[in-house]
């Protein structure tokens, strides 16, 4: 399957000389439903969007979501960030996410690189420790025990080591890394550089779309992470903002009174809780667009090879 | 950085038998240092925790001696589990869930790739990939408050349905359609996501075949029966195993979140089960196992489905590369 490293999904734009062109039926069914998905994806982030920057009586006379605009404004994330919990919330899953993307992203380029050269010394064992990772989960239970154990509970590392290294991601990188012709990292070789130098000079810089890619998913899943948080950390002035999210949105609690700023102790507003909803997307919708077009290169070849 | 020759004429893949292992180890002493952060990563937080499931087969107490001192029990803890009317409902629903996604889920992302494929405009299929993608960048607790706004007691759905006079519906907290529920915020989130690799497929498949097949008088639907679908054929049998061999993985947040709201008996799966169990009711050992039981029987489905993959000619995920 190397082929799939030429773009997957794309064809020429145009209908080739052979094919029929699709009936006027077939093209509104086929319009209907693609702009029925488009909708079912858009559609919820439209109104939650615009429901966060409505005024509190465009929201009360919507009864709930607003989905006609009437007047935008920014009162809802005034609030939120004037208030203590949910700002601290965004600064710590903010430095979770930039820690703990350089520490992944780090280690796996390392690791990756260091299990690309077959024969080397513990290649094989090493190798094998990762490929475990893939079928085996020690379990919950074990997990928590270490980190515990480490001390770690109510501390940030317990946002990013247990989960720092995926091994799919390494996989990937690996599988980038073995493809890069061996005659190239000979000549480099022959011309003095060492293993560090080879890794940073030459493959990195031809690994650039694979790696971004890899540092992206890192990026998310911390960004996304809520079940180390509610496992690890107990301190609510700690909290990332998923258990914020769960606390404040999904359950509609107000957040705990000993931490609680400015809007901690009132139940919260729709529109404040559609703005933390925003925050929650906007990275992620930030970082999509830069990296998207490298997706299927990356993933899907690591993916099949294995 | 000086030279060394011994790497240039003798690159680790070829005559590697031939060193000792002091030579190899100070040959690729630099490619070991770069092993070394994850090495001990994947010790601490994998082997170790691995090794540390010997609790499950002990009466396990933290505070009165720990994993050295706790008794050893046996499989007390397993036969406990299998009589365990909340287990074995966790083992039925997370089987239930499996098979009903396997059946409403599965056949999504391929139907999004054909869909996708057949858009014939270049610029509206980028546009439309790029939407159905992003929801697979969301987080569970982002897709299920989502969900809520959307479906909930005071969600949209409801608050339209209130305007025309009729009665609110909550589909956020009926256990009777949750699996109907986790199928469509799966749906939502990961359809999108899984149909890139159809896509890949889609792309390999030589074009000659359709121009072939049109000149033989092979109109639309017949080129997608016996050319697009046999073509796909492989990755769909592949990811359908995979995907069997992966049944005790139901995902755990989406279950944890929900789990208030609809309550346990729908909405318990294996790894709740050990949360609950285990973390909640402080007895270790006791979730351990569960959990350790669920590794295992996960373990043989997923070298049985790679061996069957293999059996079928495909590659599996888990071959030797």
């Amino acid at each position: 399957m190397t082929t799939l490293t030429s773009r997957p999904g794309r064809r020429p734009a145009r209908l080739a000389p052979w094919e029929e062109r699709p009936s006027p039926a077939g093209q509104l069914g086929k319009g209907t439903v693609v702009t029925l998905i488009v909708l079912a994806v858009l559609g919820p982030l439209y109104t939650i969007v615009l429901t966060s920057l409505s005024p509190a009586a465009t929201v009360n006379r919507a009864g709930g979501l607003v989905l006609v605009p009437d007047g935008i404004t920014l009162e809802a994330y005034r609030q939120i960030f004037s208030d203590t919990v949910v700002s601290r919330a965004v600064l710590v899953s903010t430095g979770v996410t930039l820690a703990g993307t350089l520490i992944s992203t780090g280690v796996s380029v390392l690791g990756a690189y260091s299990l690309s050269r077959p024969g080397s010394f513990l290649h094989r064992p090493l190798l094998f420790s990762i490929l475990l990772m893939f079928v085996f989960f020690p379990g919950i239970i074990p997990v928590y025990l270490m980190v515990s154990g480490l001390g770690l509970k109510d501390s940030y590392w317990s946002l990013i080591l247990p989960t720092a290294v995926s091994a799919f991601n390494v996989v990937v990188l690996r599988s980038f890394f073995m493809n890069i012709p061996g005659e190239v990292l000979d000549s480099a070789r022959i011309d003095g550089a060492g293993e560090w130098r080879i890794l940073w000079r030459i493959v990195l810089p031809m690994s650039k779309a694979v790696t971004a890619v890899v540092a992206m998913f890192y990026a998310v899943g911390y960004w996304n992470a809520w079940f180390n948080a509610m496992l690890y950390i107990d301190d609510t002035r700690r909290w990332p903002l998923a258990l914020i999210l769960r606390q404040y949105v999904v359950d509609s609690n107000p957040l705990p009174a000993a931490t609680a700023g400015v809007t901690g102790d009132a139940p919260p507003t729709l529109a404040i809780k559609m703005a933390i909803v925003v925050i929650a997307v906007l990275p992620a919708l930030i970082i999509y667009p830069f990296v998207q077009r490298h997706f299927t290169k990356g993933v899907i070849v690591g993916a099949v090879k294995g | 950085m000086t030279a060394r020759p011994i790497d240039v004429e003798s690159p680790p893949a070829r005559d590697a038998h031939k060193l000792t292992w002091r030579a190899k180890l100070r040959r690729d002493r630099s490619l070991l240092l770069m092993n070394l952060p994850m090495l001990l990563l994947v010790l601490a937080f994998w082997w170790v925790p691995a090794l540390g499931n010997v609790i499950a087969f002990q009466d396990y107490n933290p505070y009165t001696g720990g994993i050295l001192e706790s008794p050893v029990i046996g499989f007390t803890n397993f036969a406990l589990l299998l009589q365990d009317p909340q287990f074995l409902r966790a083992m039925l629903n997370t089987l239930s869930i499996t098979a009903f996604q396997l059946v409403f889920y599965f056949p999504v992302p391929i139907m999004l790739a054909l869909l996708l494929h057949s858009i014939v405009s270049a610029r509206l299929r980028a546009f439309v990939q790029g939407v159905v993608y992003m929801p697979y960048f969301f987080s569970w607790v982002l897709v299920v408050a989502i969900f809520q706004q959307m479906f909930g007691g005071a969600g949209l759905l409801a608050q339209l349905l209130r305007e025309r006079g009729h009665e609110g519906v909550d589909w956020m907290t009926n256990s009777d359609t949750f699996i109907l529920l986790i199928t469509t915020q799966t749906i939502w989130k990961d359809a999108g996501w899984g149909a890139i690799i159809f896509l890949a497929a889609l792309s390999t498949i030589d074009p000659n075949l359709y121009e072939a097949a049109a000149v033989d008088g092979a109109r639309r639907w017949r080129r997608l029966w016996h050319i697009t679908l046999p073509g796909l054929r492989p990755v769909i049998v592949l990811l359908l195993i995979l995907r069997l061999g992966d049944a005790l993985n139901v995902g755990f947040e989406q279950f944890m979140l929900q789990r208030s709201a609809v309550g346990s008996g729908a909405s318990e799966v294996f790894d709740t089960f050990v949360y609950w169990s285990g973390l909640r009711t402080g007895d270790l050992g006791y979730g351990a196992a569960a959990g350790l039981f669920k590794g295992l029987v996960g373990l043989l489905l997923i070298l049985a489905a790679n061996r069957v993959a293999h059996a079928l000619g495909e590659r599996g995920v888990y071959s030797r590369s």
